[in-house]
Order: structure tokens, then C-alpha cells, then sequence
């Protein structure tokens, strides 16, 4: 099952950041091969839709779970419609490794 | 400083986008706006038949709320209907109900989609969760 992790940095040793539409960096976390692969988001700076056209990137990549900050209200019904589960952590002096770790046990 | 407006929780948005009248004499492109909640209102009185009390219940408001809710959505429609203009629905004050919870252990909150069978936090596993009220 593949996982979203939002990043600003394209490191493991990055922090989490809150944002969903606006992160720097998604981390896939694939839970059956232990590995993280990190995509770009090209919609940064998107004056709008950014938080859309996320959920609509998580749906084409058949990612199962997210973890962020906060999500939109266009960005949770596009997500609670395919059934993605949303995750919101409020500590955000996380790490994605450490955020990895948590999942794995 | 009047107090927050509580969302109103609606089960199901309204199928459609609006209403427009048709074979009027004088097409006017004037519309009455009509929130989600007032919709829910309305369903719920008069397609469920719920009293009011139950009604105010399922969507997580007060008995008086849901009956100003509910007389505001009936005198949108009339007033669309006797002076023919356009009903567009409105997100409004609404909650879409959704379900999250919380977990005790990591403080973290979450859905659970209807394909995933497990009940329990999405990042520890933790059983230790309770369903989230109206505040995300």
C-alpha cells in the first residue's frame, strides 16, 4: 500500500510540511517494499486548484493513505470520494523518517 | 461579537446544481440562493419525515436552529417560485459529514474509508481512537 508523506525537502531527514496542495516535495512511502520515492510538486505555486490537482496526482499514483497538516475542502471531497484515507498530524517538527518509523510498527 | 456558526452536518449534498423555471413569460436571470443546509432541512422534514427534534439532532444543531433553517429553505423556494427565479444551491454553513476520529496515543487525526475493514489509528495502529464532533 502506497502512502503520501508531504515533505520540503526530497531527503528522508526532511521535515514534514503541514501544507498538502503547497508542499515542496510528496514522499511515496510503499509499506510493502520498505522504499520512499519523492516527487516534486510542480503546483507550488499554482495561484489556485493546487490543493485539486494534488488529490488528483495521489488518485493517479493509487496512493492509499495521506499525511499532512491540513487538506482543503475541495482537496478532502475529492479524496473522501476515492476513498483515500487522510491523515492530519499537528507536530510539526516531525521528520519523514521519523513519520516512516511510527508507520512501520 | 456574534457567536460562530456552528456547521450544520449534511449527509448528502443535493443531486443537482439548481432549478430553473421554464415557459415564463418574462425570463429573468435573477436566482435565490439555497444553502446545503436548507436543503438538508427540507429533506429531512419533509422526504424522511422526521420531527423536528430528531432532525436537529442528525445535523448536530439545536431544535430552534433547525426550525429557522427550515423556514428560511421554505420561504427561499416559495419566493423563487411565486416571483420565477432560478434555485441555485449554495455550499453554505455545511459539514459534509464525514467521519474522523482521533488517536489517544499520537494525537493524530484521520478517515476511514468504507474499503478499509481495520478501526484503528492509521499511524500506530492504536485502538485507543475516538469519532471527532463537528470541529474539523
Amino acid at each position: 500500500m502506497k502512502t503520501i508523506i508531504t515533505s520540503s525537502g526530497n531527503i528522508t531527514t526532511a521535515v514534514f510540511d503541514k501544507r498538502f496542495g503547497r508542499a515542496a516535495w510528496f514522499c511515496i512511502y510503499d509499506d510493502q517494499t520498505g522504499e520512499a520515492e519523492f516527487i516534486e510538486n510542480v503546483n507550488l505555486n499554482a495561484s489556485n486548484g493546487a490543493g485539486t490537482k494534488a488529490a488528483e496526482k495521489a488518485i493517479e499514483l493509487n496512493v492509499k493513505k495521506i499525511i499532512s497538516g491540513d487538506f482543503g475542502p475541495k482537496a478532502k471531497e475529492l479524496l473522501d470520494k476515492f476513498e483515500i484515507q487522510m491523515v492530519i498530524l499537528q507536530d510539526d517538527n516531525l521528520t519523514i523518517e521519523n513519520i516512516i518509523n511510527k508507520l512501520k510498527n | 461579537m456574534p457567536r460562530r456558526r456552528r456547521l450544520r452536518k449534511v449527509i448528502a449534498p443535493p443531486g443537482f446544481k439548481g432549478y430553473k423555471p421554464y415557459g415564463a413569460n418574462h425570463s429573468k436571470n435573477e436566482f435565490i440562493e439555497l444553502l446545503y443546509e436548507e436543503y438538508e432541512a427540507i429533506k429531512l422534514s419533509d422526504y424522511d419525515f422526521m420531527n423536528h427534534e430528531t432532525a436537529a439532532k442528525v445535523m448536530g444543531i439545536s431544535r430552534p436552529t433547525f426550525a429557522r433553517i427550515y423556514e428560511s429553505a421554505r420561504r427561499k423556494i416559495a419566493k423563487a417560485m411565486v416571483e420565477v427565479k432560478e434555485i441555485r444551491t449554495v455550499y453554505g454553513n455545511a459539514l459534509l459529514d464525514k467521519n474522523w476520529y482521533e488517536c489517544h496515543v499520537c494525537n493524530a487525526r484521520f478517515t476511514i474509508p468504507k474499503t478499509q475493514n481495520k478501526h484503528c489509528c492509521a499511524i500506530c495502529s492504536s485502538i485507543n481512537i475516538n469519532l471527532l464532533k463537528n470541529d474539523i
